[in-house]
């Protein structure tokens, strides 16, 4: 029988697998993936602990955080391409647009 | 060695390693579909903790939408760019630390917490409970996560659209 436990610890090892991805990463969709990785982690984690504490609010609570991160990619997605068309770039470094 | 043992341990170094793959390969193109891999993983994991419908629900938004949506977003900016996206990283030291050190931080607390011994419910049908729930007690928030999608719908229109 796997315990809550084991789904937390996996759950923990995604999300810092994304934190890396998101840390590293120099293209602006390549942090976006590594986002996605980290609300991942987030959603393993709401539904082991539904399942193992028996509560239905964790799984309607993942259902919202799907549904929220799916707009979330559109509309960063929609910033990346309309950033590319002013700058011809998607590399984080060089889109420095708003420093002072 | 039961099969839901079995099961998780597979899908475990499944997720994993296409999570690594994610944020190691140098083509973007090969990361998307590593995170398919990786997010259709997360849906069998969800299909271990008995919850099948949050499982299409995660095929369907995220293995099918999101990965859809990037690769537009990818086959555009490639295409004006005419290069082939190879992307490289940086900071890989400082990353893999600060990485590390939240998983030391998380590991540390779960082995602390009380973590009381499982009981599942396992006669409870979840689907209908989650329906139940959604047009119950959570009703309002469904009808505020509609206004947010039309919001994300026309500013993504706003943000994409052409210049004419």
């Amino acid at each position: 029988m796997i315990g809550l436990s084991a789904y937390l610890t996996l759950a923990a090892l995604v999300f810092s697998i994304g934190l890396f991805g998101v840390l590293t990463r120099r293209n602006a969709i390549g942090i976006l993936l590594g986002i996605e990785l980290m609300l991942n982690a987030v959603n393993i984690n709401l539904v082991a602990f539904a399942r193992f504490s028996g509560n239905v609010t964790g799984l309607v609570f993942t259902l919202f955080t799907i549904s929220i991160t799916v707009a979330e990619v559109a509309v960063g997605l929609a910033i990346v391409i309309a950033i590319f068309r002013v700058r011809r770039t998607v590399e984080a470094d060089r889109l420095d647009l708003l420093r002072g | 060695m039961t099969l839901e043992t079995v099961g998780f341990w597979v899908v475990a170094v499944v997720l994993l390693a296409s999570s690594l793959a994610v944020v190691l390969t140098p083509n973007l193109f090969h990361a998307v579909l590593y995170l398919a891999a990786a997010l259709v993983a997360t849906g069998v994991v969800f299909l271990l903790l008995d919850q099948p419908f949050l499982f299409a629900v995660q095929l369907l938004l995220y293995a099918g939408g999101v990965v859809t949506i990037v690769v537009f977003a990818i086959m555009l900016t490639e295409r004006l760019v005419g290069e082939r996206l190879v992307q490289t990283s940086r900071h890989l030291v400082n990353g893999a630390i600060v990485a590390a050190a939240v998983f030391v931080g998380v590991a540390g607390f779960l082995i602390r917490a009380p973590l009381e011994a499982p009981h599942p419910f396992q006669s409870m049908d979840t689907t209908a409970a989650i329906g139940r729930a959604l047009f119950g007690p959570f009703a309002i928030t469904l009808e505020l996560l509609g206004v947010l999608l039309v919001v994300a719908l026309l500013g993504a229109l706003y943000f994409a659209r052409s210049e004419e």
